[in-house]
């Protein structure tokens, strides 16, 4: 009896070893790949139309789901920051509100967000079937290195569509609390945009918001090649790829998103 | 999909999306100029300075003119030592009066400077001499309830 339960707790450490030695042999793959990403640059952007291509797939095709994110975001934000500021007086401060959460927090998130599941997914789903269907190694049979044909130009799309895609996201969102604050509840326009304009700081919260929206951006799409690359060659490894893809994401975005808050802003009294 | 029409998608995309960067710099974060705007600074000493904090507008007449730079403590005086950065084409007149000064109840803390007749006017470094600290409110109420009690006190 005292056999049996040494050996069946002897199991589960085994399983836990495997799963640990597993995770981090993917950790180094994945690090590895990030590596090979990054050497493959010049020819993603030597062959420039091949990264142009990409950058419509991932960021002119995800461009009416983040305009119109944005522009409710931003309205439903305006309509609840305005319940809450008036309250205490401080309605004129709703701009400000507005403002700094999309600039700082939420067009970085959400637009990351959006973008793991509207082009990370695609990305994923195209790598892996091309594994799937054999085409990568055709490439390889060919002398052509999938990494630079395939893989970095769907990264560097990628990377460069995401801050973009943010920026616009915190656009619509600060017209559409504009819609909502100034010509739907009434507040004054001058005091609205007079009181964003010295509340916001250009260098402390655009270009952190910005350099934000890039890491989100590089993470995403290195998940979302790296998932795709990895999968295995199946129809189901393919769907489990891409709902890795959205999840790892997701739940890297977050936690990177808090990391680089608290090194951005603490501290900052705005 | 042909490779102009695609250029022209992926122009349109990049063409909108330095449009969003420029628009929230200018008309969100109101940039006009790269770095710190050209101005001077001044000096000014306060018993207590409550609340303030960097980058708090200093406002006269309730126009903002400028923002606090750093705040120090004095080691000799224990007083406050504001440095503010005064935006160039505001000028004061050598005996204004610095005080700090809250925009309503919750509001942000600010500094107001009233311009008096002196005919010098301040320039870079220059020492602001008539102060009016922060009034605390908890010092206020404690103050008021003393007077209450003590009134009180008397009537019996």
């Amino acid at each position: 009896m005292p056999d049996r339960a040494l050996s069946a707790a002897a199991a589960t450490l085994r399983r836990l070893g495997a799963a640990a030695i597993d995770g981090l042999g993917r950790l180094g793959f994945a690090a590895r790949f990030f590596v090979a990403v990054v050497a493959n640059t010049p020819a993603a952007f030597r062959r420039l139309h091949l990264t142009l291509r990409e950058i419509y797939f991932s960021g002119v095709l995800s461009l009416i789901i983040i305009l119109v994110s944005g522009l409710f975001v931003g309205m439903v934000l305006a309509l609840q920051g305005y319940d809450v500021l008036t309250r205490y007086g401080a309605d004129e401060s709703l701009g400000v509100l507005v403002a700094l959460s999309l600039v700082r927090e939420l067009g970085p998130v959400v637009a990351g967000l959006l973008f793991a599941s509207r082009a990370g997914s695609a990305i994923t789903a195209e790598i892996g079937l091309m594994k799937a269907t054999e085409q990568l190694s055709a490439m390889e049979m060919m002398a052509v290195d999938p990494m630079a044909r395939v893989v970095a130009p769907r990264f560097w799309g990628g990377v460069v569509s995401m801050p973009l895609l943010a920026a616009l996201f915190s656009t619509l969102g600060v017209f559409g609390a504009y819609l909502v604050g100034v010509k739907l509840i009434g507040i004054d326009a001058g005091a609205f945009w007079g009181n964003m304009q010295s509340a916001v700081d250009f260098r402390v919260d655009i270009v952190n918001g910005i350099i934000k929206s890039f890491v989100f951006g590089a993470a995403v799409s290195l998940i979302a090649v790296f998932e795709g690359y990895d999968a295995k060659p199946t129809a189901e490894g393919v769907s489990t790829a891409t709902t890795r893809t959205v999840v790892e994401s997701s739940l890297v975005i977050l936690a990177l998103d808090f990391v680089l808050t608290v090194f951005m802003f603490r501290g900052v009294h705005a | 999909m042909s490779r102009t029409t695609l250029d022209l998608w992926v122009g349109v995309f990049v063409a909108m999306g330095i449009g969003a960067i420029l628009f929230l710099a200018l008309k969100v974060g109101n940039l006009v100029s790269f770095g710190s705007p050209p101005g001077y600074r001044l000096e000014a000493r306060f018993d207590n300075i409550g609340g303030l904090k960097l980058r708090a507008p200093v406002k006269a007449a309730g126009i903002v003119v400028g923002r606090v730079q750093s705040v120090r403590l004095d080691p000799v005086t224990y007083q406050a030592i504001v440095t503010m950065k005064i935006d160039e084409g505001h000028e004061f007149t050598a005996d204004t009066i610095a005080s700090i000064l809250t925009s309503g109840l919750l509001g942000e803390v600010y500094i107001g400077l009233d311009a008096g007749g002196d005919t010098k006017m301040l320039a870079e470094g220059g020492k602001i001499m008539k102060t009016q600290s922060a009034v605390v409110l908890e010092k206020l109420i404690g103050q008021f309830l003393y007077d209450k009690a003590a009134a009180g006190g008397d009537a019996k």
